[in-house]
């Protein structure tokens, strides 16, 4: 190993620190927004520590004076989001491995066909494509629904090939024995497909949930009644600049919230979220 | 492999269809009669002087917030390399952004950088800066730009990370042995054998810039001041939803899914050299 001059080392850890201080600065001070009145914040600049209000501003937000969502409380917000990005991990998961488990260990007619039609879908996101599909849902009649918060967006290829990818590396021997030893074709599955792609499932299923929780475009255009809004959007629906009526500790507090969740997501699960995502783009 | 077949069928297939249809149909404005135009709803698209603007904005915002998000990510990457003591910890400070959804970030550092309460842009007037990104459209997009590369930058800090890693330590000590200082080492070494990595996460930058952040314009600017920031999915959406020109709308829709088909298949050429199946 090359020598280091101690300078160099503290260069690096210096621009480390300065690199974390910016990262994280909008988000700290989103923090000390939360724990101040209304009237400081409204009175820049902003101190650098957090005030003394955080109990009353974060119990106000929770419990009291939430006309201001449109009379949806946190809660339901919280818990509208927290069903999509859960539905969204959980559906993509579920219909990918089954069909990355059809595409690579059976021989049917028009194998390659099915595949490609799946594979396509992974140049288009849902942006690109928003008019129509929003009119599919129309005449489905999946406006204001969950499913119709859900299902769209499970519609795309990336698990789909990332499991495929997984499965071609299983050893055919292994199959063999499997089918030996008399294991038919949902046994193999459950008993040593499921098994063995554990952590593929909990990576992806960080990165998904990360996905679901930040969608915007699409929660946006799907829900027109207010108790089905995602917190992201209510977030956005609360906060204008033009007047002065946007309460803006209540407002710090709603984004707190609504960072909070998915970060603890990441951070906690960090071995498996950097591995799904190196993993799932390369 | 049936219901993701039917999901994609139903979900994409239809709608990808009747977007090509429908970009070619004229619809009167109370939506009475239509009319099958061929081509020349996309004739109109692109001789739209507005269209041509939104591709510029799109074009400049994506540069620059890959170009941002990609040299603070990949500084931040060698540093890290360097400093061996605590890297696993300032490796968990720097990735939380990725779960900041974007328009929450836009709204963030709209908060930071709003003239009338945010703090930041107080310290701006108070250095003599006419600091003003709702009315200033140069601000705006730099604004936006900065909320974009911030969320991007964790992202791209784990892909070049893991590249770095790959490097291969002899190369770099022959170099050292050889008298190579430690810049030369990385731009002659380090950096070239970074190349793959730093292609892809061009590409997929790119692709970020282009839809991902779709919630940060809308929740930040608007598209404005003017069409300052109006990027080409922001378009899509404007048309498509508040002015309801339905054709034009997929007509424009049509032409981004040409352009992620042509950034998608780019990417593919370069991963499929690189992906072996065991």
């Amino acid at each position: 190993m090359i020598g280091q001059s101690p300078l160099r080392t503290f260069i690096a850890h210096a621009v480390l620190i300065l690199g974390i201080l910016i990262v994280a600065f909008p988000i700290y001070y989103t923090f000390v927004a939360s724990t101040h009145t209304l009237q400081t914040i409204l009175r820049p600049p902003l101190p650098l520590l957090p005030g003394g209000q955080l109990w009353n501003n974060y119990g106000e937000a929770l419990f009291g004076g939430i006309g201001r969502i449109g009379g949806v409380s946190v809660g339901t917000l919280l818990l509208n989001t927290t069903i999509m990005a859960l539905g969204v991990a959980a559906g993509k998961i579920f219909i990918s491995i089954l069909s990355a488990y059809a595409i690579v260990f059976f021989r049917f007619p028009l194998r390659m066909t099915f595949f490609w039609l799946i594979f396509i879908t992974l140049m288009l996101p849902v942006e690109v494509r928003i008019l129509p599909t929003y009119k599919v849902m129309v005449d489905l009649g999946m406006i204001d629904t969950y499913a119709g918060l859900i299902i769209p967006l499970i519609a795309s290829a990336t698990a789909t090939l990332l499991f495929r990818q997984f499965f071609m590396t299983i050893p055919g021997e292994l199959v063999e024995a499997a089918r030996v030893d008399g294991a038919g074709p949902w046994r193999f599955f459950f008993d040593i497909l499921l098994p063995l792609s554990r952590t593929n499932i909990a990576a992806l299923f960080v990165i998904l949930f990360i996905y679901g929780w930040t969608q915007y475009l699409w929660p946006l255009l799907v829900t027109n009644s207010n108790d089905m809004n995602t917190i992201v959007i209510a977030l956005r629906k609360m906060v204008s600049f033009a007047d002065a009526d946007t309460e803006w500790h209540l407002v710090m507090v709603t984004a707190m919230l609504a960072i909070v969740p998915p970060i603890l997501v990441v951070v906690l699960m960090q071995r498996w979220f950097v591995r799904g995502l190196v993993e799932s783009e390369k | 492999m049936a219901p993701q077949l039917a999901i994609t069928l139903v979900f994409f297939y239809w709608p990808a269809g009747q977007a090509l249809y429908q970009s070619m149909l004229r619809q009167d404005p109370f939506g009475l009669r239509t009319k099958f135009v061929w081509f020349a709803n996309f004739r109109k698209v692109l001789a739209d002087p507005a269209y041509l603007n939104s591709i510029q904005v799109t074009v400049v915002f994506s540069l620059a917030t890959a170009i941002v998000a990609m040299g603070v990510a990949l500084l931040l990457a060698v540093m890290a390399e360097k400093a061996v003591r605590g890297k696993g910890l300032y490796r968990t400070l720097l990735i939380w952004p990725y779960a900041v959804a974007p328009a929450i970030a836009g709204m963030l550092w709209l908060f930071l950088f709003n003239p009338s309460i945010g703090s930041l842009a107080y310290l701006l007037r108070s250095l003599g800066i006419a600091w003003d990104p709702l009315l200033n459209g140069t601000h705006a997009m730099i604004l936006l730009v900065s909320a974009a590369a911030w969320k991007q930058i964790s992202y791209n800090f784990l892909f070049f990370v893991a590249g770095l890693q790959a490097v291969p330590k002899t190369l770099i000590e022959a170099a050292a042995m050889d008298g190579a200082g430690e810049t030369k080492r990385f731009w002659t070494i380090v950096f070239p054998l970074l190349a793959p990595t730093t292609f892809f996460l061009l590409v997929v930058n790119t692709v970020y810039a282009l839809f991902d952040t779709f919630g940060i314009v809308h929740a930040v600017t608007g598209g404005g001041p003017g069409k300052a920031t109006e990027t080409l999915v922001y378009k899509v959406y404007n048309d498509g939803f508040v002015n309801l020109i339905l054709g034009d709308s997929a007509a424009q829709s049509v032409i981004l899914m040409a352009i992620v088909i042509a950034l998608t298949a780019i990417q593919f050429r370069y991963v499929e050299r690189k992906v072996h199946y065991g």
